[in-house]
Formats: C-alpha cells, structure tokens, sequence
C-alpha cells in the first residue's frame, strides 16, 4: 500500500487495525467496529490518530492582515489562544477548504485538510505578502483527538495545566503527561474533548500515556469510519462530499462562519451577491424511512423531478437509522419535507429533519 | 488471515456454498465480511423466488459500504435466514454458521463445478 504513515503508524498495526490509503497517507479506517467504536466515543471517550491534517504555521507583520484576507471568519475577533472555525474562498465563492485558524502571541496556526494541504499551501503562497511567513510543518506534528464525555477528565489528569479553564475553541500550550503540546478544546465529532497537537517525537509517548490513562474509561482507538458517522450524526460537513469547490459557504450552511461585514476577503463579492439574489439549494439533513443507507451521489425526487443530490450518508448508530446530507431546491428544503431517494433503483420515503441529528446527552 | 473452511465451495464474489442433499447453503465468506465491516441490512429475495447464477439475488449493506449478493446457483429459494432482520451482525460474527443467507434448490448439479474449492478461494484472496 503506497502512502504516507503517521508517527503512530505501528501502534495501529500492532492492535490490527484495517489501514486504507487516504489523501495520501495509510490510515486506520477501523480497529475492530465502526459501529463499536463510534458507540465508545459517545459513552466514554476515544482517541483518534489524526495526523494527516496539515498545519501551516503564518507570522510576521502582516500576518492577521493576511489570514483575514485569505479566510472567510472575522480574524480580528480572536484573542490570544483562540481558535476559530473558517473557510478559505475562490474568488467565485466556492470553497477551496474548510480550516481551523489559531491565533498564537506570535503566529498563526492554520489547520487544514490532508487531501487539500498542498492546493491550500500554493493557494496561500501565491498570496503571501513580503511582510508574512507562511510555513508547512504538517510532516512535523502529530495530532491526536480525544473525544468523549471522559475526555476532558482524561486529559486534565495528565496535564500540568488546569485544562478545565480551556473553553471550547479556546487552547492553551502545555504539557500532557511531560510532552510538550498544544491543548485545543476543539473536535469534529459532537462530543466533549480535545484535540492535542504535538511534535512527532512525542506520539508514541502521549498515545501510550492517554490509552493507559483511559483504561478506566474503556478507551479505544478510533477509526477514520467512525470518525465519518460521528461527525455526520452532527451534520458537520466534510469537504470533498458535502462542500467543495462547487458549492459556496451560504448553501453549505456555513453563513454563521462567512463575516461579510469584517472588510476585504477573497471570495468576498461572490458571496454578497449569493446573498442579494438568494441561493437556489442547500445543505439540509434528512433520514430514510426503513432500512436503508444513503450514499453520497444518490438522487432525491419528488415525483418524476429530480430535487437534489444526497452528498453523505451512513447508518446512524446512535439514531438506528439511515441519515444523509444533500442539497435540495430551496423550496423543498424546509423541514418536515418529504421526498424520495432513489437508492439501486428503488425509490424510498424521506424526510427534512433538525440537524443536528444527535445531540449529546449531557 | 481469513478463515476458509475445506469443506465448503466458493464463488469470485466471496460467497460459500454448503451442499447439503438438494439444496445448498449460501453465505459470505469470512473474508468478506471482514472487508465490508459492520454488516446494518440485508436485502433478501422471497422463499419461492427463482435465482440465476450470477446474478444479484440481494444485497448487503454494511456502515461504509454496499454491495450486491450473487447467486452462486440457479434455482428456487427455499430458505431465508430471517434472524439477520434483527441480528444482521451475525454475518460478522459467524459467517459460516448463524450468519448464513439463503438456501437454494439445487437445479443444475453442473454448475456445482464452476465454483471453486477452498484451496483455489484462499489463492483468490492472495
């Protein structure tokens, strides 16, 4: 299998996980159930091996000057030790990628999407100003997401700060168990944790500081599959499926990210004028009546019309239930919508429903 | 490394057949089970429906994936394990044994020979 691996590569195959090439790294899809593992994160906790994200680091001068012109989010509102969720626009307003950008005392980190790293990194290269540092340590750092309801209990056990003053999309740097990293309150999977980022010399000594701590809670190492049905039970999109370089951030729901008002940003007027005239689809959640999967590509009708096409799709584990994304005309897209969803030929009742479609308990 | 028991017949798409007398027992093999992953559902034909060798009967829907079920004889269907309506995950569990899938009335003994033994289906799947 040809691929990148992550620092933690062996201690995946060593537990016997099913490892599958993806955006250019060999990664564990599973360890023993998609199904299982999703169901540990949303009881106790998980830890996923998530280092194919890229990191770009950003400093000098004009450095928040630049992010805010690059991003789609009001960078001007992020304290020291904040992050934020954005976007990065073509100037038509499709989205080249979907990011997290932190902001340091000194620099920025820009976390972004292994399949995009290096389309974002020319992207912001061919825009970097004289007065800006822009640097791919993506191959330096490893990250690691602890996602569950013991999370934060786990981690603040291990730490030598009080990671419980860390509020969510905040971070703060210090220790996890004597390695030194990045503490960030954030997660892609609805769920109480943090993401942790640290130097690649320090993997297999916070995996095994965080798996033997986690005993209590029955961690389990989680898989890129049940990363996908966690974060789709919350309706958070995944780029390349649900938003990519077609799509704008108005139809993909992600308004509440995209500051018009904030001043300059590329991808800026397409977006004002997405709004003037008002989007034609959007992104909406919808679940299946009866047993069936949704899949990305498969068609929604009403009636001899098709309406929209389904962007992903699983069977919910928590909800026992298929549930999908898809863009619809917007004049189906209220919830309470049926439709039908053409799935191997046969035509299955649907319905818009309120995302997202799990919410956690506690 | 995937379990391939001597005694059963298989088929390029990862279905074992157990002869017994008339009719046969249909499964999927170990090794599929194992790439496809959490089995959700099956799609099933009726008892009493007629099946044609290699073509899709059914079809398998597992968290990632989906994939069609093909008949590994011609013949009516006498049986459907109904227990996987409640218990899909039996077909991970016990591929072999509880988690069969259909059972079909043999028609054309000949077409036992197509399928391949146990030697050649561990070579199949390297």
């Amino acid at each position: 299998m040809e691929g990148a691996k992550t620092a933690l590569y062996d201690r995946h195959v060593a537990v016997g996980a099913k490892m599958v090439p993806f955006a250019g790294f060999i990664m564990p899809i599973q360890y023993k159930s998609i199904t299982a593992e999703h169901k540990r994160v949303r009881d106790t906790v998980g830890i996923f091996d998530v280092s194919h994200m890229g990191e770009f680091f950003v400093s000098g001068d004009g450095a928040a000057d630049f992010v805010n012109k690059m991003t789609v989010n009001n960078v001007g509102k992020l304290s020291i030790n904040q992050a934020q969720y954005s976007a990065m626009l073509l100037p038509d307003g499709g989205i080249i990628d979907d990011l997290i950008v932190y902001r340091f005392q000194d620099k920025f980190m820009l976390v972004v999407n292994a399949s995009n790293r290096e389309k974002d990194f020319n992207w912001l290269k061919e825009h970097t100003p004289q007065n800006v540092k822009l640097e791919d340590h993506s191959d330096d750092y490893t990250l690691l997401a602890i996602q569950g309801r013991n999370g934060p209990e786990l981690i603040k056990k291990l730490s030598n700060i009080d990671t419980d003053e860390i509020k969510f999309y905040w971070f703060r740097e210090g220790e996890v168990d004597g390695s030194p990293c990045i503490i960030s309150r954030t997660g892609y999977t609805g769920e109480e944790g943090f993401e942790i980022y640290a130097r690649n010399e320090y993997a297999y000594d916070l995996w095994d500081a965080i798996m033997d701590a986690g005993k209590k809670y029955k961690i389990e190492p989680v898989g890129l599959g049940a990363r996908d049905t966690l974060r789709l039970e919350m309706k958070f999109a995944l780029y390349g499926n649900d938003i990519d370089s077609t799509t704008n951030p108005i139809e993909a729901g992600l308004g509440w990210i995209t500051k018009v008002n904030k001043g300059e940003f590329i991808g800026r007027q397409a977006v004002l004028d997405v709004k003037a005239k008002g989007i034609t689809r959007k992104l909406i959640g919808f679940e299946v009546e009866g047993k069936a999967i949704p899949r990305h590509s498969y068609t929604c009708h009403q009636g001899d019309e098709q309406i929209g096409t389904v962007t992903s799709g699983c069977w919910s584990p928590n909800l026992d239930k298929g549930i999908g994304m898809a863009y619809l005309e917007k004049e189906y897209t209220p919830v309470g919508t049926h439709f039908e969803l053409e799935i191997r030929g046969k035509r299955l009742p649907a319905e818009v429903v309120e995302t997202p479609f799990y919410k956690r308990p506690y | 490394m995937s379990d391939v028991p001597n005694d059963l017949k298989y088929t390029e798409d990862h279905e074992w057949v157990r002869i017994e007398g008339d009719e046969v027992v249909v499964g999927v093999t170990d090794y599929a089970q194992g790439e496809l992953g959490d089995v959700v559902f099956l799609e099933f034909p009726e008892v009493d429906d007629e099946v044609e060798q290699g073509q899709p009967f059914g079809s398998i829907e597992a968290v990632k994936t989906v994939a069609d079920l093909y008949a590994p004889l011609t013949g009516k269907v006498t049986a459907i394990n109904s227990k996987l309506d409640d218990e899909p995950e039996t077909v991970n569990s016990d591929p072999y044994g509880e988690g069969w899938l259909i059972k079909i009335a043999i028609s054309d003994r000949g077409e036992l020979d197509s399928l391949m033994d146990a030697e050649t289906y561990q070579e199949h799947i390297g």
